[in-house]
């Protein structure tokens, strides 16, 4: 039988404000636990919340980024369970009516075919403080410096059908909340972070499979290897006619497998019901005019600029568009260069070397305008793709400029014909029987005088030039 | 000194005819004289009085005094305060210091007012007749055999008794009007929004109302002014302008439409009470207001209603006593479930407990829809009831409670009865509306009470004609026997 996966993404990202989502406390990572927990984060009693209208600002930001509607009216619920780490007994969070409804991310594949991903909601949420059960002898220390952080949870349509594709979204995420400047995309510290829920059916079933929920991804390789371990999980339950349980799951990344939290938590009812404390959220077409003004260029933007403007193909495009630094850096030599000849470099020669050497664009020894150098050199005739490639090394390893390289190494490609044309006689000359199996029709061998001749001139003769005089030579 | 107003206080403290520690002092004694009897207080701040008192005759000798600087309050023990024991009547806040002020203990902190105690009421707010306290019931000052009314019972029997010239109180259903009704005293619910609740322990967050417990409507006014207002640490307050409330006391009610509730005067209100309704009604008509049968259909679903809301509402603002930060804890407890269920189960009283299963149970996935969400709709028909009334009517009359205070015990194995004393108290708090109770005769030697009710923010309009109701009657004057000498 055929399975078909379905994979739904819940993420939950820190908004990158400067205090907590309803009271005044730094929102800040790493500080020493509960030096940033004030009265309202403890949950003491008479305390209210007040809502951080810059947490407001940057999910209407995000609603407008993914071509969401932004709800005019938005109303905070409270979550009620029992957990040390949640000092008020309830989380506040938006349940019915979120503020960000019905938008989407374009995703583009490795094939290079783009994919629509629907983003049913996102809504704003305070985070939970951190139980910490080691270093406390059998019991467990709470931190409350997360408890109120503010969150806002992106939560995808089941347009998901592969781990290829979920990776693709959630790299499509980050790089737009990082542009967007609304949050850090640190997944160390959790400031990015996932739960998956995938289920599989028989590919010409209707209704989804039962799905199981895996919490609190903080990486997209633990995303990927989750996703494809419950896929096969899921389907060898199948197939051998068992069902599969909906349930919380975590991934244990040692044992590189899902299992199940404890089973507790799934009988919850957590008693939704419209947050007293907080009137309903107002959105303005004002304040949506005013924020819609302060939306840099988006991925999807740059992606179609760069594929219309430079002629890049989708995926060469849509890998620029979500890098910040590698297209500035691409814009650069794309200025003065042929956009493929440059795409190209950036994406071959100069990613290899950079990925050998663990550096970021960033830190590339050779600049931006050193590599359109050299590309103009190859554009212009002076060397040959092989050769420029001799030139990147030593550019890599700081010998000088191209010109510098050329000049000193005597690179310069060989452009005489006469020069060419002595060359081609001698390795006739030297290879006899092979041009007698030429001529006697394999046709084949031309490609082996072609190599011949390259060899001889050190690989400073213009391969076309060659390539010419080789045919006239050997009718 | 006790029987003066506010007004008359502030002067005398101006005029230095008596100190602010003098003042206090003579307050701090009629508590220890007859507090013992009655129970009003929780916590007596004596020492932290007379230093108030210290500083507040400095500011007046400085001239540096506003009309409040140097005059006694005592506040409900519901309102955190810095520094002193705030329980909600609760075991399970026996233990709890607040590190900070209410705000609105604060602004009247501001003004040089004196701290005398924080006084007794029903757990958490819950209940009318003040036996849900831990620390005791509270005695009616008119008959020490019957409760004095909840929640705010120590406030209104302190007053009722002066032993403090005026004090704050909550109303969630009528926790202020109602003990206020009971216990012979003028008390005033605020709109929904009027004051903050920044610092006072919740209860039912959309119900919760601080308002004020006071000898005279004049009284309430004056405090008002000082108590009411926006505040940014509150995102439900109003941020609506604050009047002067004592500009238009005196303003003439000739013209003024009033109110009253056919569902309020049927055949099942005691035709005695009746009768006092309808003479406090007749003193409006004297003064040539226009007296009118209204229709609020919907009155009669306020009680299931509030009954659905308020617990729901407390289910959730108490899950935050778990034994964890504060508060009361178990002794050694087995596991985290241990610590939840003998903490709480410890710490909370029975009528607490019962409205936290009911909260609990009127909100889970399966009920919801029957229960809260319908709940919901019939407070959206409430509203509406009375917004459509106040388009033609100025303000409406009613009955603050069904009947006179009943006797301790009386109705403790009987939810329903004690639940029926705030009949006419709960659907104003759902509505949101501004409601005041003041002294309206006696039954059987136990004050009456008639419930002002006024359009939303509208409280200069009740406090006006309340006023004016105590120019030409003196119920409001009366002093139980007991209480009677210095």
């Amino acid at each position: 039988m055929n399975w078909k996966a379905t994979i739904g993404l819940e993420v939950h990202i820190h908004l990158k404000t400067k205090s907590k989502m309803f009271s005044g406390s730094a929102a800040s990572f790493g500080a020493e636990p509960n030096s940033q927990a004030s009265i309202i984060d403890l949950g003491f009693p008479g305390t209210l919340p007040v809502l951080n209208k810059t947490a407001v600002d940057m999910a209407i930001k995000f609603g407008l980024a993914v071509e969401a509607t932004v709800a005019n009216e938005s109303i905070f619920a409270r979550k009620n369970y029992f957990y040390p780490d949640l000092p008020k007994g309830y989380q506040i969070s938006q349940h019915s009516h979120p503020i960000v409804q019905n938008g989407y991310l374009d995703i583009v594949l490795k094939n290079g075919i783009s994919k629509k991903i629907g983003i049913t909601r996102a809504h704003l949420e305070e985070d939970s403080g951190k139980s910490l059960h080691e270093d406390f002898h059998g019991k467990t220390g709470i931190d409350l410096n997360r408890a109120g952080m503010p969150l806002l949870e992106i939560v995808s349509e089941p347009d998901i059908t592969s781990a290829e594709e979920a990776v693709a979204y959630l790299k499509t995420l980050h790089t737009l909340v990082q542009q967007l400047d609304i949050c850090t995309g640190n997944m160390q510290e959790g400031a990015f972070r996932c739960d998956v829920n995938v289920s599989v059916r028989p590919k010409n079933q209707k209704e989804f499979g039962t799905r199981t929920e895996t919490k609190n991804l903080n990486s997209f390789r633990f995303v990927e290897r989750t996703i494809n371990y419950e896929i096969e999980r899921q389907i060898n339950i199948l197939k051998n006619g068992g069902t599969v349980i909906q349930q919380t799951l975590l991934f244990d990344v040692a044992k590189n497998e899902t299992r199940p939290m404890r089973a507790k938590e799934e009988a919850t009812d957590y008693r939704y019901f419209p947050e007293p404390d907080l009137l309903p959220l107002k959105v303005t077409d004002e304040m949506i005019q005013k924020i819609s003004k302060q939306i840099p260029e988006l991925p999807k933007e740059k992606r179609e600029r760069f594929a219309k403007d430079y002629k890049l193909n989708n995926y060469i495009a849509n890998l620029l568009a979500n890098n910040q630094d590698m297209s500035s850096y691409f814009e650069t030599v794309a200025k003065k260069i042929d956009p493929t000849l440059a795409a190209n470099w950036i994406f071959g020669e100069l990613s290899a070397a950079l990925n050998k050497a663990e550096l970021s664009i960033l830190q590339s020894p050779i600049s931006a305008t050193e590599l359109a150098q050299l590309l103009a050199r190859i554009e212009d005739g002076t060397v040959s793709g092989k050769i420029a490639k001799t030139i990147f090394e030593r550019l890599w390893h700081g010998e000088g400029t191209t010109d510098e390289i050329i000049e000193k190494q005597s690179l310069k490609q060989v452009t005489d014909e006469n020069a060419i044309e002595k060359i081609i006689d001698q390795v006739l000359r030297d290879n006899p029987d092979e041009l007698a199996a030429y001529r006697a029709g394999k046709d084949r061998l031309f490609g082996f005088f072609v190599g011949q001749v390259m060899q001889l001139s050190t690989g400073k003769a213009n391969p076309q030039q060659v390539n010419d005089l080789l045919k006239k030579k050997l009718l | 000194m006790h029987t003066k107003t506010l007004l008359e206080l502030s002067d005398a403290l101006k005029h230095k005819k008596i100190s602010s520690i003098e003042l206090t002092q003579h307050f701090l004694d009629r508590i220890k004289k007859f507090d013992p009897m009655l129970n009003a207080f929780i916590t007596i701040t004596e020492r932290t009085a007379l230093r108030e008192a210290r500083k507040a005759d400095e500011r007046i000798s400085k001239n540096q005094a506003s009309v409040l600087t140097g005059i006694p309050i005592a506040h409900k023990d519901v309102f955190c305060t810095a520094d002193i024991k705030t329980s909600c009547g609760s075991k399970m806040l026996d233990n709890f210091v607040s590190p900070y002020d209410a705000t609105c203990v604060q602004k009247l902190k501001n003004t040089g007012m004196v701290l005398l105690g924080k006084t007794n009421m029903d757990e958490f707010a819950m209940g009318s007749s003040n036996e849900n306290s831990y620390y005791g019931p509270v005695k009616n000052p008119w008959d020490l055999d019957k409760v004095p009314g909840g929640s705010s019972g120590g406030s209104c029997a302190a007053v009722a008794a002066r032993m403090v010239p005026i004090a704050t109180g909550t109303d969630t259903g009528g926790s202020i009007r109602q003990p206020a009704a009971l216990s012979g005293v003028t008390g005033l619910k605020p709109t929904y929004g009027r004051v903050s609740r920044f610092g006072m322990i919740a209860f039912a967050s959309s119900l919760d109302q601080a308002g004020v417990i006071a000898k005279t409507a004049e009284d309430v006014a004056v405090l008002l002014n000082d108590f009411a207002g926006f505040d940014p640490n509150d995102s439900t307050s109003a941020d609506n302008p604050v009047p002067d409330f004592t500009a238009h006391l005196n303003k003439s009610i000739s013209g003024l439409h009033i109110g009253l509730p056919k569902e309020c005067f049927n055949e099942q209100l005691d035709a005695k009470m009746a009768d006092k309704i309808y003479a406090a009604a007749k003193e409006f008509e004297k003064q040539g207001a226009i007296l009118h049968d209204i229709d609020l259909p919907m009155m009669r679903a306020g009680m299931p209603a509030y009954y659905v809301v308020a617990p729901a509402e407390a289910a959730s603002n108490l899950a935050r006593y778990d034994g964890v930060r504060f508060g009361h804890r178990c002794d050694n407890p087995k596991d985290l479930e241990d610590l939840y269920a003998r903490s709480r189960s410890e710490g909370f009283g029975d009528e607490v407990k019962h409205r936290i299963f009911t909260g609990t149970y009127v909100l889970s996935s399966t009920h919801y829809n029957a229960y809260y969400k319908k709940a919901q709709q019939i407070r959206t028909l409430i509203r509406r009831d009375y917004e459509n009334a106040f388009k033609n009517i100025g303000i409406i009359l009613t009955p603050t409670s069904p009947t006179t205070a009943f006797s301790i015990g009386s109705r403790m194995k009987d939810r329903i009865q004690m639940y029926l004393s705030d009949v006419f108290t709960v659907s104003i708090s759902l509505a949101g509306l501004p409601g005041i109770s003041i002294p309206a005769g006696f039954l059987n030697n136990l004050p009456v009470g008639v419930q002002l009710i006024g359009n939303y923010f509208e409280e200069s309009t009740l406090l006006n004609v309340a006023h004016r109701y105590q120019q030409v009657t003196d119920w409001h004057l009366k002093i139980p026997e007991k209480f009677r000498g210095e």
